[in-house]
């Protein structure tokens, strides 16, 4: 269940469309130490497959990826 | 292998066009790629120039100075390759991206260059259509000819022509 994750910080991604999405995941991902997690939520169904993409390019990791009342709530793992 | 995990995947990409769709297309695909970690280079070229310029007049002889008046401004006068009708084009597609909440080529290009895409003028292109160095916004590189950008495409794991 994600409430058992600790999140260390929230992104709104709301709104944005591509490539946007995951441009912000991958700006705000040194902003979180090695381990840390980043929520973001965000409308654009595209980023269902682009967020998932960014993290295996990139070697990081998606903890969950999921539609939540029609917004998709990510969480993102810095892994390097 | 060590190196396989080290190394920076890149991506290559020439951009001849200066249409709106096929600019659109152009730094969604270099925003992307910088975002994943590539590093990218943009190799602008006769009609894709226009995208990297600022939004002043360019010509020296009679010709040039026709040519940019006619094809003259920045990334914001770029009409789409279909349905162009005079701006008409422009003003319809730019209301419905507008509604859709998707960004304006021009955010798209400075975002370009804050994620650090590497922006380049063809030397031959500039001196053929008159447009200097001195007219292209902050952080394009010094103009550079189709052997650096062979360098280039041969080391890239993504090589493109738009």
């Amino acid at each position: 269940m994600s409430d058992e994750i600790k999140v260390d910080l929230e992104l709104d991604l709301k709104g944005l469309l591509c490539p946007l999405p995951m441009v912000k995941v991958s700006q705000n991902i040194s902003k979180v130490e090695v381990g840390e997690v980043i929520r973001a939520v965000a409308t654009d169904p595209g980023a269902m497959a682009d967020i998932p993409a960014w993290a295996k390019s990139t070697g990081n990791e998606v903890l969950q990826a999921e539609k939540v009342d029609g917004e998709f709530v990510f969480l993102v793992k810095r892994v390097k | 292998m060590p190196e396989e995990e080290t190394r920076q995947k890149s991506l290559a990409m020439v951009v001849m066009s200066g249409d709106m769709d096929k600019l659109f297309g152009a730094f969604i695909i270099a925003t992307g790629a910088a975002a994943m970690g590539m590093e990218v280079t943009m190799f602008f070229t006769f009609w894709g120039l226009r995208a990297i310029k600022k939004n002043v007049s360019t010509g020296k002889t009679l010709f040039g100075k026709m040519l940019g008046m006619m094809y003259g401004g920045d990334i914001t006068k770029a009409n789409p390759s279909k349905f162009s009708f005079g701006g008409m084009g422009r003003w319809m597609f730019g209301k419905m991206m507008g509604n859709h909440n998707v960004s304006k080529l021009i955010e798209l290009r400075d975002l370009a260059v804050t994620l650090g895409v590497n922006m380049y003028g063809c030397q031959m292109s500039m001196d053929v259509m008159e447009i200097p160095q001195e007219t292209f916004i902050e952080g394009v590189k010094e103009p550079v000819g189709v052997g650096f950008f062979i360098m280039k495409a041969q080391d890239a794991d993504i090589q493109l022509f738009i």
